[in-house]
C-alpha cells in the first residue's frame, strides 16, 4: 500500500484544499495519472498517483483543507485484483466507433474519458456483522464480503485504527495457518489451482473504458446488419483549396487545416439530402433526427481507447467552424475535459483512419446511429481522364450502413452525394 | 542561465479555442518536447467559474447572459468566478515550473509582480493585499482590483493565468461577484493610464521575461 500525501507545493504553502477527486475508491490508476486536485492560493493543481494500482482509500473529503504531509489517499499495489462492481456509466453507451482514428498528432496518454465510475454500490452482505466504527474502503468491504469475514474481529492498523487491505490479508492468512498446524502430518495440502504465471503471457485487467468499448462493439455487430460501400473520390479541388489557405489558416487561427472538415461539410450536405441516413431505429419505427449532430471519432493516445465527441448542428458550420470544433473536441477528449452532453446525441459519425495511413477500412456503426463514414488517406495517384493519364489527389470513402434501414442503392446515393460535393468543391470561403 | 520563452499574441479568440491551444502547449511541455510560452489573448464576453467557484456568484440569469452574449465556462483553474471580455489583456503563461521553481506561491507572486511592474511603468501604483491574490490599486480602505489571477498546474506545468483590465467595460462585472469578493474592480482606463493594448502587452512580456529569467524577446 502506498500513501499519497498532500505534497509540498512551495515554501510558503503549508496547507491545501482538496477541491475534487478525479478517481473513486476501487478505480484502477496508472502511475502519474491525476488522482485529485488541490487548491492553494488561486492555483489548482492536479496531484498524480505515485504508482500504478488501485485507489484503495480516499481519506480526505472534497472541500476539506489539510496540511502538507497529510495522507490523502492510499494506493494498493498492482492493477485491481478485483475490479470494482460494474458501475453505471455517465453517458449512455459511451460512444465508440470502429477504427483507430485521429485528428492530430497523438499526445500523451490521458486516462479514459466518459467512463466516470460512480462509487461502487456496496450491498451489505448479511455475513458482514456490525461494521467497526470509521470508514471502510470499498476494497476492504468487498474483501470482507468475499471471504465472509467479521470485520469487527480485525484490528485496524491504518490511520485512526482504520482497517486496511493488509489487515484483512493478514487476518485471512492467520486462521488458515492455525488450521493446518494440528492436522495430521499425512494431510496433503491440495495444490493451489491458480495457474502459475508463465513467461509466455502476461495477464492484465481491462480498463473500464476498454470493457465498455468491447461491449459496445459487439452490441453494434449484433444489432445492425453492417454493409460497407466504398467510393473513390477525387480530392484535387479540395486539396488545392486547402493548399491555398493552409498557411494563412494556421497563422490566423492557430490550428492546421486538414481534410476532415471538408469531408464533414460534404457529409452534412448529403445528410440533409438523405435524411434516412441521419436516423435511428426504435423497435418498428424509424426515428428521423431533425438535427445533424456529427460524431467525430477520436483515438485516445497509446491505444487507450476511443471516444466520439459530437459536433452539434454540424450542417450550420462552415469549414472553419468545423475545423475549430474538431480540434477543440479532440483536444478536450484527450485531456478528459468533455462534458457529458458533448459525447451524447450524435446522429451520424465520421472516422478518419486515413490519418494513420489506411486506404480504406470497414468501420463499425456507432449505435444507435445507422451509418458511419470512414475517410481513407488522401494520396496522389495516376487516373485516367478522357483517355489521358493525369495525377490527381484521391481518397476512398467507406460508408458502413445498417442494411436493416438503408438499402444498398440508398447507401450509394448518399456516398455519391458526399463525393459530388467534394469533387465539385465550390465554396471559396472557408 | 536564461531559458527561451515564446510570446504569442492570439488576438481576439474565444475561450474554448484558446483553451485548446493552452492544453496542447502544456501537453508538449509535459512530454519534455515543448517550449515555455506566454500567450496573450482577448476573449469575447465570457464568465468562467474556477474550481473554488460557485454558480451563485454568477448573478446574471441565463436569459440575460444570452441576451448580452456572455458565454459561461466551468474550468479547472484555481479561484472563483471571473469575467473576461474586450479591452482586457488575458495572459496565459504555459510554463514548466520544474525548470524555474517548484513553488506555487512564488509563481503566483511573480505573476503579480509582472503586472505591478508593468503598471508602475504606466504610472499606476499597484500592490498586493495579503490573502487576496491579484493586483490592487487605490487608497487604503477603498482598494480596487485591476488584475485577477487563476492558475492550473498539472505535473508542474501551468495553464490559465492572469487578466489585466486595460479598457474593460467594467459594467460587465456587475453580472458576477468577481472571485467571490464584494470589492470593486477597476481598469487602467479608469485610473487614467495608458490604454494602448499593444504597449501594455509589450511591457508585460518584458517584465515577465525579466522576472522569470527568460531570454528576452522571441515573439511569434
Amino acid at each position: 500500500m502506498i500513501d499519497v500525501v498532500m505534497p509540498q507545493m512551495g515554501e510558503s504553502i503549508v496547507e491545501g484544499t482538496l477541491t475534487k477527486w478525479l478517481k473513486k475508491p476501487g478505480d484502477t490508476v496508472e502511475r502519474d495519472e491525476p488522482l485529485f486536485e488541490i487548491s492553494t492560493d488561486k492555483v489548482d493543481t492536479e496531484i498524480p498517483s505515485p504508482s500504478a494500482g488501485t485507489l484503495a482509500e480516499a481519506l480526505v473529503a472534497e472541500g476539506q483543507t489539510v496540511g502538507v504531509g497529510t495522507i490523502v489517499a492510499r494506493i494498493s499495489g498492482g492493477p485491481a485484483a478485483a475490479a470494482p462492481v460494474a458501475a453505471p456509466v455517465v453517458a449512455a453507451a459511451p460512444v465508440v466507433a470502429a477504427v483507430p482514428v485521429a485528428a492530430a498528432a497523438p499526445p500523451p496518454p490521458p486516462p479514459p474519458v466518459a467512463v466516470a465510475v460512480a462509487a461502487a454500490p456496496v450491498a451489505v452482505a448479511p455475513a458482514v456483522a456490525a461494521e467497526p466504527a470509521g470508514l471502510l474502503s470499498p476494497l476492504v468491504r468487498r474483501m470482507a464480503r468475499e471471504n465472509n469475514l467479521d470485520l469487527s474481529k480485525i484490528t485496524g492498523t491504518g490511520a485512526g485504527g482504520r482497517i486496511t487491505k493488509e489487515d484483512v490479508e493478514k487476518h485471512i492468512s492467520q486462521p488458515a495457518a492455525a488450521a493446518v498446524a494440528p492436522a495430521s502430518p499425512s494431510a496433503v495440502v491440495p495444490p493451489v489451482p491458480s495457474p502459475a504465471p508463465t513467461a509466455k503471457t502476461r495477464v492484465e485487467p481491462m480498463s473500464n473504458m476498454r470493457q465498455k468499448i468491447a461491449e459496445h462493439m459487439l452490441m453494434s455487430k449484433r444489432t445492425s446488419a453492417h454493409v460497407t460501400t466504398v467510393h473513390r473520390v477525387d480530392m484535387t479541388k479540395v486539396a488545392k483549396m486547402r493548399a491555398k489557405n493552409k498557411d494563412e489558416f494556421a497563422a490566423r487561427h492557430g490550428m492546421s487545416l486538414t481534410f476532415l472538415p471538408f469531408v464533414a461539410r460534404a457529409a452534412a450536405e448529403a445528410l440533409r439530402a438523405f435524411p434516412i441516413v441521419n436516423a435511428s431505429i426504435d423497435g418498428s419505427n424509424i426515428v428521423f433526427h431533425n438535427e445533424i449532430n456529427m460524431g467525430i471519432a477520436v483515438a485516445l493516445d497509446g491505444g487507450n481507447g476511443l471516444i466520439v465527441p459530437v459536433i452539434r448542428n454540424a450542417d450550420e458550420k462552415n469549414v472553419l467552424g468545423l475545423q475549430r470544433s474538431i480540434v477543440d473536441l479532440a483536444a478536450r477528449a484527450r485531456s478528459k475535459q468533455l462534458k457529458p452532453d458533448e459525447i451524447q446525441g450524435g446522429t451520424f459519425s465520421i472516422t478518419n483512419f486515413g490519418s494513420y495511413g489506411s486506404v480504406f477500412a470497414t468501420p463499425v456503426i456507432n449505435q444507435p446511429q445507422v451509418a458511419i463514414l470512414g475517410v481513407g488517406t488522401v494520396e496522389k495517384m495516376p487516373v485516367v481522364i478522357d483517355d489521358a493519364i493525369a495525377i490527381r489527389s484521391q481518397c476512398y470513402l467507406a460508408l458502413t450502413f445498417d442494411h436493416r434501414l438503408i438499402d444498398g442503392a440508398m447507401g450509394d446515393q448518399f456516398t455519391a452525394k458526399v463525393k459530388a460535393v467534394l469533387e465539385n468543391w465550390s465554396e471559396d470561403v472557408l | 542561465m536564461n531559458r527561451p520563452c515564446i510570446v504569442r499574441d492570439l488576438g481576439r479568440m474565444n475561450y474554448a479555442d484558446a483553451l485548446a491551444i493552452q492544453l496542447s502547449l502544456a501537453r508538449e511541455l509535459k512530454e519534455d518536447r515543448g517550449t515555455d510560452h506566454l500567450l496573450f489573448v482577448e476573449h469575447p464576453h465570457v464568465v468562467t467559474i474556477g474550481r473554488n467557484g460557485h454558480e451563485a456568484n454568477v448573478l446574471a440569469p441565463l436569459a440575460l447572459r444570452e441576451q448580452l452574449g456572455i458565454e459561461l465556462f466551468e474550468c479547472d483553474r484555481g479561484g472563483d468566478v471571473t469575467y473576461h471580455g474586450p479591452g482586457q489583456i488575458v495572459g496565459y503563461p504555459i510554463m514548466d515550473l520544474r525548470k524555474w521553481k517548484r513553488d506555487v506561491g512564488a509563481f503566483v507572486r511573480a505573476v503579480e509582480q509582472t503586472m505591478i511592474d508593468t503598471l508602475e511603468e504606466f504610472g499606476v501604483r499597484a500592490f498586493r493585499i495579503p490573502k487576496l491574490t491579484g493586483v490592487w490599486t487605490g487608497p487604503e480602505g477603498s482598494e480596487a482590483k485591476v488584475a485577477a489571477i487563476g492558475v492550473h498546474l498539472s505535473r508542474w506545468v501551468s495553464t490559465h493565468g492572469f487578466a489585466l483590465n486595460v479598457q474593460t467595460d467594467l459594467g460587465y462585472f456587475q453580472h458576477i461577484v468577481p472571485c467571490g469578493l464584494s470589492r470593486p474592480v477597476t481598469s487602467m482606463e479608469k485610473l487614467g493610464a495608458c490604454v494602448d493594448a499593444g504597449k501594455v502587452k509589450g511591457a508585460l512580456a518584458r517584465h515577465f521575461a525579466k522576472i522569470f529569467d527568460f531570454e528576452p524577446g522571441e515573439t511569434a
